[in-house]
């Protein structure tokens, strides 16, 4: 895809084409079917590394189905997993190739309130395990403020940047930092910036 | 496992006697309706025929679909990924399916006079290749772009995305076409045989007992014909649980 206008740089470098060292992942799991659950996650190493044995592959492939809490399910087809638990092996399948940068666009908006905020926790573990860059794409700004360092609100169309909040939280937050007053009064400064952004001030949604 | 054979052995048992009652309370002679008991005799009299024409009908059934999935299948690659194709060729391929196949025999039994093979094949093939073009083609088309984008972001190539994700995605819909074409390819080969007769297959075995009107013989081919269907049918299913098991849901 040609932009219409600038140019996109990736640690100093100006992006061209797809990237290997980019990870991407969606609102569906987009699980291949017929597929065990670990031949999914190991999917982008049969492209990325086409000369990585079959063993090194799975092993890392379980070092992610682990951290995930997916052991014992690598042999599942997807169709047997919930989804959450799909959406966990598809995490794993981003990540599976060490990506540099992972691209997430709106993956926990279709589960459910209490399964999103696990996923939420084990994302920030494996952020922890092995730091890489993330953009994650959310209308939840629950989401954002805990998962993120800083959140960047966009306008409508054109999306331009509309106001960029640093997250002053400790790094290894828990659930309980969004019931506190401090999260509070961040969440309802990005909630007026959204309310700008989308300009209307008083309307709901 | 018991229940498994049973209850299909119980209903054909019952379908026979059904069938043998119907004929035996109207008094139906042979020459107007044979009844399954006229049958065993009739495949013992012509056994030797019937397995060389048996034969001779299934290996031209299962080379014309063959050369139907080979065909069928390129055909619906280049309908499911180029939009120009598919709006070209759709009109063309729907018009060719609707001519009723029993016309286009003497046709080609003139093009290729004596080649009675390979006329056979020709239907066999012709009968058939459609539900597999379309499955692969709509199969194809319809891939959600979430799946090839898996594979694209890593910057893998369009044959790599074809070989790893749209071919094996497609392999349900082939196989549900693909038990549709292998009873429409028995359908052609015996068009042939009983059309156009030389001899060869159990279409011709068919039109014989018609001529001598040796009524048994011809529903002995009948049930031999629906025999053989069922062959290749369980045949496509056994593959389609190899390759494509994975589309299977367990029952619950």
């Amino acid at each position: 895809m040609k932009p219409d206008e600038g140019e996109v740089y990736l640690h100093g470098e100006r992006v061209k084409g797809p990237r290997k060292t980019v990870g991407m992942a969606f609102q569906n799991p987009v699980l291949l079917e017929w597929r065990s659950i670990m031949d999914n996650v190991i999917l982008p190493l049969e492209i990325v590394a086409p000369r990585m044995s079959r063993a090194d592959r799975e092993a890392r492939a379980m070092e992610l189905l682990d951290m995930v809490g997916l052991t014992g399910f690598e042999n599942k087809r997807p169709s047997e997993l919930s989804g959450g638990m799909r959406q966990r092996a598809s995490l794993c399948r981003s990540l599976v190739h060490k990506p540099e940068v992972l691209i997430m666009d709106e993956p926990f908006g279709a589960l459910d309130a209490f399964t999103r905020e696990d996923l939420w926790q084990t994302m920030r573990d494996l952020r922890r395990a092995e730091p890489f860059t993330t953009v994650l794409i959310t209308h939840d700004l629950r989401e954002s403020v805990f998962l993120g360092d800083q959140v960047i609100v966009l306008s409508g169309r054109p999306a331009r940047t509309q106001y960029v909040m640093d997250v002053d939280l400790p790094e290894d937050r828990t659930l309980d930092v969004l019931y506190t007053p401090k999260v509070a009064d961040m969440l309802h400064i990005l909630r007026d910036q959204i309310k700008i952004a989308q300009g209307r001030d008083g309307g709901a949604h | 496992m018991l229940y498994k054979i049973a209850v299909p052995v119980a209903s054909i048992l019952i379908f026979l006697g059904f069938w043998e009652f119907l004929v035996w309370v109207n008094g139906w002679p042979n020459y107007k309706m044979a009844s399954p008991s006229d049958l065993p005799p009739a495949f013992w009299q012509y056994k030797e025929l019937f397995l060389i024409m048996g034969w001779q009908t299934l290996w031209r059934t299962v080379v014309g679909l063959f050369l139907a999935v080979v065909f069928g299948t390129l055909l619906g690659m280049i309908i499911g990924f180029s939009r120009i194709a598919r709006d070209a060729l759709y009109p063309l391929l729907v018009g060719f399916n609707a001519v009723p196949k029993a016309t286009l025999v003497p046709v080609i039994a003139l093009l290729f006079i004596g080649q009675h093979d390979f006329n056979t094949v020709l239907m066999a093939f012709m009968i058939s290749f459609f539900p597999i073009a379309v499955s692969v083609g709509i199969g194809l088309s319809t891939l959600e772009p979430e799946y090839r984008d898996i594979l694209r972001a890593l910057g893998a190539s369009k044959f790599t995305i074809f070989r790893k994700i749209a071919l094996p995605k497609t392999l349900p819909e082939f196989f549900g076409a693909l038990k549709v074409a292998a009873t429409l390819a028995f359908i052609g080969t015996n068009l042939v045989e009983i059309v156009s007769p030389h001899g060869r297959g159990l279409g011709a075995l068919f039109k014989s007992g018609e001529t001598n009107g040796n009524y048994p013989l011809m529903f002995a081919v009948l049930i031999a014909l629906a025999v053989l269907g069922i062959v290749l049918y369980y045949a496509v299913v056994f593959l389609e649980k190899i390759f494509a098991g994975w589309a299977e849901r367990a029952q619950s």
